[in-house]
């Protein structure tokens, strides 16, 4: 898509673009909201909205969390919430599950997009059917998918599609989502399989970006295919893989609907409990909103924590 | 697509005429059309075909691979017993809407953002993008409290469609999306529009969308989807079975409904999503690389 400029007309860079109206420097807050009435009516409903509904939340979930409500009393609490959120077993179990989802999902759906991504940007047929295919489970509703999965691919008798496919081929079925050590691969390939689409289509885009001289003159090099893509493809594309790196972990840390979906919740011995269903467990069945809120919190801190490490290696490395 | 025939990728194009390298792309091509095939397609098949079986035909070993009687029953029974019209008709208005107030709302903002510089202009523009930051799950206990009991008004918006509607607005992805388009817009053509006695309003219905189009049927496309696959926040400020959408409904049947039944549910939730797709597939496709590569 063409982002649509006029050629040949370019803003000076030194010259005030003219604004509506025209305002003078020196006049106050005040006379300049009203000078720009039209401006500010247009920014108001945005902002209103993010006041309500974002920046007003994150100040409330960190007040909730040291806060304690009991028959509509709110008393401060102190470090309470924390500490009771620390005290219940499932919170290490949920910690363990989360990490090892967010692994297995690095391993298999961070690498495996990228590959699928250079495979196809080598073909000159069938590019629009097979990118049409990659994005399709993106486009279904999860819950949707997740019971496919649940009832039809991870039946734990030999009538499942991947029992039957796996004893076709005479190796040994799996009890899925009733097995506490199958229920995270499970969760993650169903996961890969729904969201792998749009990592294959950035990473598309930005193989399309690479110029082309560079593998030819890897080439003239010598540089077999595997050497092109450690030293061409993986360098001109390192930006965009850290960036997806980042956001996949981020957004797989708070998975929630395979749990639910797939596994009812907590599965098989609390193998599929995720710290985002424990935030749903304890605000909304145990009635402890103010302890989700200060999991809530413990989230934020891990997650921030994480993502300074990560800028902190990845600028390091540059 | 940009990629034409021409330019050069990993793989040179003579290697890929000549013999060896010929046989290799053709032999690998067919293994890639009809595997992806098979792991991206089948499973819809599946979905598709099993939703027709019968409860015995779905449990026996090994599975058919064709429906051998065909129930189309149990899509009857998910739409009656599930009452799939009120949950559609649901999702499609919460969707509609949604649509409607992150078009005008993040447009305005956007364009006020981008063009008629307000007093603090940076510092929301700031505020709004840190939001990005901010993990969904990590706000979703106090987001909730917010919603049953609004500041200062004091409304429950427990079922009502505003507590979909109105937090979709706080989309700073579409805020910087459509900033930046409107950024690209030459000052000059604004300066013109002012000479020519248009007001900001008129700037923007008469020169700033007719060349938006583009990004704005990206928004739109996402706006609708988000609603569509969204699961958790429905299922928390909708808690009426008269409110739910489609996808929390079918939730809230599967423990008490046969499987087969569960899927033809499933399979009718997926089929405006997929739609949707087929048709605005190279929007879709643009979109989602506009927004994450070029910042």
């Amino acid at each position: 898509m063409a982002i649509t400029t006029v050629p040949g007309i370019r803003s000076e860079p030194g010259r005030p673009a003219p604004s509506y109206p025209a305002r003078s420097q020196r006049t106050s807050l005040g006379r300049k909201v009203r000078d720009n009435l039209t401006g500010h009516a247009f920014l108001i409903g945005a902002v209103v909205c993010f006041a309500v509904f974002s920046w007003y939340p994150m100040i409330l979930g960190v007040v909730m969390s040291f806060q304690r409500t009991r028959r509509g009393e709110t008393t401060w609490v102190g470090w309470d919430n924390y500490l009771r959120i620390l005290d219940d077993p499932s919170f290490w179990t949920a910690w363990r599950n989360t990490f090892s989802f967010t692994l297995l999902a690095l391993l298999l759906g961070y690498a495996v997009p990228f590959f699928v991504a250079i495979l196809l940007n080598e073909f000159r047929h069938a590019k629009g059917y097979l990118r049409i295919l990659v994005y399709l489970p993106v486009m279904l509703p999860p819950a949707s998918a997740l019971f496919l999965f649940k009832f039809y691919a991870y039946d734990p008798s030999e009538a499942g599609l991947f029992n039957a496919i796996l004893s076709a081929l005479h190796l040994p079925t799996s009890q899925w989502m009733q097995s506490p050590q199958m229920t995270m691969p499970a969760m993650v390939i169903a996961s890969t399989w729904m969201n792998m689409g749009g990592a294959v289509l950035i990473y598309l885009a930005a193989l399309q970006n690479i110029p082309g001289e560079l593998y030819e003159a890897a080439e003239l090099d010598g540089a077999g295919i595997w050497r092109r893509i450690v030293n061409v493809t993986i360098p001109q594309t390192r930006l965009i893989l850290a960036l997806l790196a980042m956001l996949q972990i981020v957004a797989t840390m708070q998975f929630f609907v395979e749990p639910l979906i797939l596994a009812n919740g907590a599965g098989a011995e609390d193998s599929a409990t995720s710290v985002a269903y424990l935030i749903y467990q304890h605000g909304f069945f145990q009635n402890d909103l103010n302890g989700a809120a200060a999991l809530g919190v413990i989230m934020l801190v891990v997650l921030a924590g994480f993502s300074a490490v990560y800028l902190r290696l990845s600028a390091k490395q540059d | 697509m940009a990629q034409d025939s021409g330019t050069r990728t990993l793989i040179s194009q003579a290697q890929l005429r000549r013999g060896r390298g010929r046989f290799v792309y053709w032999t690998l091509l067919t293994v890639v059309v009809v595997g992806f095939t098979l792991v991206f397609l089948g499973p819809l098949y599946w979905m598709v075909t099993g939703a027709l079986k019968s409860g015995q035909e779905i449990a026996q070993t090994p599975p058919s691979l064709f429906p051998k009687d065909p129930q189309p029953q149990n899509y009857v029974d998910a739409w009656n017993n599930l009452a799939l019209a009120k949950l559609l008709f649901n999702t499609f208005y919460y969707a509609a809407g949604a649509l409607v107030f992150q078009l005008v709302l993040d447009t305005a903002a956007a364009y006020a953002l981008s063009k008629l510089r307000p007093v603090l202009g940076n510092v929301i523009l700031a505020m709004m993008l840190a939001t990005l930051m901010i993990p969904a799950m990590v706000l979703i206990v106090p987001q909730y409290v917010t919603v049953i009991d609004l500041p200062i008004l004091h409304i429950n918006l427990l079922d009502s469609p505003f507590a979909i509607w109105l937090p979709l607005v706080a989309n700073a992805f579409n805020i910087f999306l459509l900033k930046r388009f409107f950024d690209s817009i030459p000052e000059e053509l604004m300066a013109a529009a002012l000479m020519d006695g248009a007001s900001p309003l008129r700037t923007l219905w008469s020169i700033i969308l007719p060349m938006s189009r583009p990004i704005l049927g990206v928004v739109s496309i996402f706006a609708v989807t988000a609603v569509w696959k969204d699961f958790l926040w429905p299922k928390l400020v909708m808690p009426s079975p008269e409110t739910r959408t489609v996808s929390v409904g079918i939730y809230a049947f599967s423990g008490g409904t046969p499987m087969n039944v569960v899927i033809a549910a499933s399979v009718i939730a997926a089929i405006p999503t997929v739609v949707i797709f087929l048709i605005f597939q190279r929007n879709i496709m643009s979109g989602l690389t506009t927004g994450s590569l070029k910042g």
